[in-house]
């Protein structure tokens, strides 16, 4: 990412979108929109000063939404370019509030609310999309209960939970038991703000809450009005404490999630969604399973899978090693459904193959691999394109030129040509840069002539 | 005079080091104290600045690095982040571009070394990246500038093999202007895709794409074609090989390239001795489709069978395309004679993507019956009828058959391990040519100016051939579309005053790049071949053999600083 944002032969517009092309392959006239960040590129050091102290909080999407991010932000943290951007639809000084604080913090003085969008025109002789795809919605599938079921995540949440700078640290605790730690964290701040005012209370009156309370419910103090105050403060005061001391308790009992089941072909070879196989997912389960492994050796996964598609280059040798040396077991079929046992538990319903019997087991998490679809935009940017999709909705190529898109001079590589994984991805796309090279040299050669 | 003093003298100037300590977000900070690692680099001799970044790869931790050489007027820099192997590179050039000689970067390793290795003593964690950075600081100050070797670059490419992966290949580079001259061992272009009937998943005729894919590439001016051929020798370099081709007939031609593809192709496994093969009533896939090529299929009871040599413990690994092949093959006898019984018993269906699932669909929709069975459990082919276990049902069932169809994996070609060496480049466990990186090189190998592509690689379709093949063709044009070669000075020299000529490190460079000069009787070494791996350095008896950048005062800097 880095080499291509270094590169001197690359311009790089990022958070920017192309809005029409005109002109023929060797000549094509570009519209694209340069976005308003509301920070300006060439200022911005990417320092973070701004994100710091930025007050409005959101979830985080690069965190698949388990982390948190504020309004002013960079995609990660890694990100290029590194400049940040505002999120004009939660910024409190785009939405016409009061506030301005990332605008005082920024040394560079690059932020700037009065940014609109530019419109730039590019003269190219040759197009590469490489538009990627979309994950699909886990929650289309009923009998999954993905947006029900805590324990339930997909495959990419399940890589953020693995990732060191990931929001657990890399740590694989279950999403119920991270959200339990949260509202612990909610209930302390509730019940020390309680607890201070209680203690101005018994400071006044020389006594202390509890004992002051079971005189009062011993309606010692009829009719005294500051009392009955003092009464309310502390009866708020243990509608606090006391869930908060149960759930900490409970969060005693919180270990990282060491039996995962991993369901393959979510929203894939599914006539309800997608007919297509994702091709990648397989892999990545595999891949997931195993650093889920190496960070814990008491994990145990199961693979459920209809085939296990290792068809690349040392994949095969990667399933089978796996399976003999990552606790990793191979299921052949689909999972019929997943309900919510006891302690957050999800319970899979499934025939087990390998014994012929329906059964019903409980595992700590169950990661669905979702499958690689067109993205929302694709339709939209092809007709900008003025190029065609396949019967699935990718872009649609020549099979004898699988770069070449149905306009000359424009061609594709990667997950927006079909699904495929990163080798393949790359090999594809180094195939879309010669065929564009050629576009380009082919039209100089008659410029010349 | 101590050698610290000797260092500065060389470089006559003061010595002026920064130092760039990287959190790697959480990645390094998050497992041991990186301000006091700074706060200790400051102190250190020579050290003129030290700074703490949250990723010192970003573009605001590049920035800090060069607006510190230009404020402090840095001559030396390290940074303490992670490997050298994926980031040394990138700080270099940073620093290059600020100003200052490339080669007098230095970088520690904290995250691997540290961070990761450590992570639960954080104490203990922190002083050993004290200690990393106190001993690159020791190095850095006996650094010397170095600058970059240039060569030059013969624009154009050997192509070896002439299947759908060396034809694309040929017919990109030629399309971008380079000269090609394409090798084949056979009499004929078009390798594999000659013995193909009809193509998957779109069903266009084989001999069809192939008679258009070789007519574009014959008809390019710039192609010379040696069918009937095979290269005899290597030499040379990137940029400038010399390459012996030797024709059925007559004398060697010698060529001189600046690149060469690897595009060789593998063959369909004979699969002798396995389920009763014999040619007639059990045969492979790819008499399957001479028999559709030329009409004389007749059978009317068709069993296949997947993973014959293949994902066994001989040959681990799936050969990709044959799962493909045999429901193209089956969907075929299909549309012939919809009466035909066509029955697959597979371990999984490897029909990844989306036409090729679709053609599963489509399959099963004509009548063609898929079977599972269980690698420890294969069907036996007996007279008559294939009997096999189906593990779904726990049933032991048994099918007639008057034709069986094994589906054998490719497997790289014999004569796999001889180009290897004449190239010297590797091969993996299964004699597939191994890339440089699995993932993000696919088409390179880690020797420069040699590339890859095709079944050469690992089986690949003809879709996935072609795609390569058209691929390589813009890593050759990063190549040669460059006025001359620029490489690393990091390389070895050898000091002809006290060299002996025992050619010890003749012995163990493993890229070929020295060589024994008998007039003069010393070794010399080719430096644009060599990738500065130190092996002729730590062997040469006499210390005249040294790689630039870890001569011994620089390397004995560092170790005195443990």
């Amino acid at each position: 990412m880095l080499d291509v944002g270094r590169h001197p032969n690359i311009e790089l517009m990022a958070y920017s979108e192309v809005e029409k092309v005109e002109g023929e392959a060797g000549d094509f006239k570009v519209t694209v929109r340069r976005k308003a960040r509301y920070v300006d590129e060439d200022k911005c050091t990417g320092c973070g000063a701004c994100t710091e102290k930025c007050p409005t909080l959101l979830a985080d999407a690069f965190n698949m939404g388990l982390g948190e991010r504020k309004a002013i932000y960079s995609w990660f943290a890694q990100g290029i370019p590194s400049t940040h951007t505002i999120d004009a639809e939660n910024c409190r000084q785009l939405q016409g509030k009061k506030c301005g604080i990332c605008k005082k913090t920024c040394q560079a003085d690059a932020v700037n609310f009065e940014q609109e969008d530019r419109i730039v025109e590019l003269n190219v002789g040759a197009i590469i999309v490489a538009s990627g795809y979309e994950v699909f919605d886990a929650s289309r599938v009923p009998e999954y209960r993905y947006r029900d079921i805590p324990n339930v995540i997909t495959a990419l949440e399940f890589e953020r939970l693995l990732s060191a700078s990931g929001p657990t640290g890399g740590h694989l605790d279950r999403p119920s038991d991270i959200a339990a730690k949260a509202e612990i964290a909610a209930l302390e701040k509730k019940a020390k703000k309680a607890k201070k005012t209680l203690e101005k209370l018994e400071e006044k009156f020389g006594e202390s809450s509890s004992e002051f309370f079971k005189h009062y419910e011993g309606r010692q103090y009829e009719g005294d009005e500051d009392r009955k105050k003092w009464a309310d403060r502390y009866m708020e005061y243990l509608a606090v404490a006391e869930p908060l001391e149960a759930l900490k308790k409970k969060a005693e009992g919180f270990t990282v999630a060491k039996k995962l089941a991993f369901i393959q072909c979510v929203g894939s070879r599914d006539l309800r969604f997608y007919p297509f196989c994702s091709g990648y997912c397989c892999m990545h389960s595999i891949k997931e399973a195993i650093i889920a492994y190496e960070h814990e050796p008491e994990t145990r996964s199961v693979i459920f899978g209809m085939d296990i598609r290792a068809v690349g280059k040392g994949f095969e040798e990667y399933k089978i090693r796996g399976g003999n040396q990552a606790g990793i077991s191979y299921v052949r079929g689909r999972v019929a459904e997943i309900t919510e046992g006891s302690d957050r538990r999800p319970v899979l319903t499934y025939e087990d193959t390998r014994e012929r019997v329906v059964k019903s087991e409980a595992f700590d998490l169950v990661i669905l691999a979702t499958a690689c679809v067109p993205s929302k935009g694709i339709s939209a940017l092809a007709e900008i394109l003025g190029i065609e999709l396949d019967e699935f909705g990718f872009y649609k190529t020549d099979v004898s030129n699988p770069m070449d898109t149905t306009r000359p001079g424009i061609f594709t590589c990667g997950c927006a040509h079909s699904p495929m994984d990163i080798p393949e991805s790359v090999a594809q796309a180094s195939g879309a840069a010669a065929r564009a090279a050629q576009i380009l040299l082919e039209s100089e050669m008659r410029k010349a002539s | 005079m101590n050698e610290r003093q000797r260092g500065k003298e060389e470089a006559q100037e003061e010595t002026r080091i920064g130092v760039f300590i990287c959190d790697c977000g959480s990645n390094i900070a998050g497992h041991l104290d990186c301000a006091a690692v700074t706060e200790y680099a400051a102190k250190l001799p020579d050290v003129v600045c030290a700074k703490e970044n949250l990723y010192t790869c970003s573009e605001a931790g590049i920035a800090e690095i060069q607006k510190a050489i230009k404020e402090h007027k840095l001559n030396r820099v390290l940074v303490a982040s992670c490997s050298p192997r994926t980031h040394q590179p990138l700080f270099q050039s940073s620093c290059a571009e600020a100003g200052m000689n490339p080669y007098l970067f230095e970088m520690a390793n904290i995250r691997d070394q540290c961070s990761w290795v450590h992570m639960q003593k954080r104490e203990e964690a922190t002083e050993k990246a004290k200690d990393l950075v106190r001993m690159g600081v020791a190095k850095a100050a006996f650094l010397e500038p170095q600058k970059d070797i240039e060569a030059s670059l013969i624009p154009r490419v050997l192509v070896i093999g002439g299947g759908v992966g060396g034809l694309s290949a040929a017919e990109s580079l030629a399309g971008m202007g380079l000269e090609v001259i394409l090798v084949e061992k056979a009499d004929q272009l078009g390798g594999l895709l000659n013995q193909l009937h009809q193509l998957a998943p779109d069903g266009d005729q084989a001999a069809d794409r192939l008679s258009h894919l070789v007519d574009t590439v014959t008809s390019k001016s710039n192609v010379t074609i040696h069918v009937g051929s095979e290269v005899e020798s290597v030499a040379g370099y990137i940029g400038n090989f010399e390459v012996a081709i030797r024709p059925k007939e007559g004398d060697a031609l010698k060529e001189k390239v600046g690149c060469i593809v690897v595009a060789v192709g593998a063959v369909p496994l004979e699969p002798e001795g396995m389920y009763g093969y014999d040619g007639k009533t059990v045969i492979t896939q790819a008499e399957l489709e001479e028999q559709l090529k030329s009409g004389a299929f007749k059978a009317s009871k068709v069993v296949m069978i997947q993973c014959v040599g293949a994902r066994c413990p001989e040959r681990e690994y799936c050969s990709r395309i044959c799962c493909m092949t045999a429901v193209k093959n089956a969907m075929l006898i299909k549309g012939q004679n919809p009466e035909a019984k066509v029955h697959i018993l597979y371990r999984d269906m490897q029909m990844y993507g989306t036409k090729k699932e679709r053609m599963l669909w489509d399959a099963r929709g004509l009548g063609v019956r898929f079977d599972v069975y269980e690698a420890d459990k294969p069907p036996e082919v007996g007279e008559g009828t294939v009997k096999f276990e189906q593990p779904l049902i726990g049933e032991t069932r048994e099918i007639p058959y008057d034709l069986v169809v094994l589906s054998t994996p490719l497997v790289a070609r014999e004569d796999a391990p001889l180009l290897s060496q004449l190239l010297r480049v590797p091969m993996d466990q299964n004699r597939f040519f191994m890339e440089a990186h699995a993932k993000l090189r696919p088409l390179d190998f880690a020797t420069d100016g040699i590339f890859v592509c095709g079944s050469a690689r690992y089986p690949a379709t003809v879709e996935e051939a072609r795609s390569q093949g058209v691929g390589v063709a813009s890593r050759i044009a990063t190549v040669l579309f460059k006025d001359k070669l620029v490489t690393s000075a990091i390389v070895a020299e050898i000091n002809p005053e006290t060299c002996v000529g025992c050619q010890g490190c003749m012995e163990m460079c493993p890229y070929g790049a020295i060589v024994y000069v008998p007039e003069k009787e010393i070794c010399e070494v080719n430096t644009i071949l060599c990738k500065g791996c130190g092996c002729c350095a730590a062997t040469c008896p006499s210390e005249s053999a040294l790689l630039k950048g870890f001569k011994p005062e620089q390397l004995l800097a560092q170790i005195r600083a443990m």
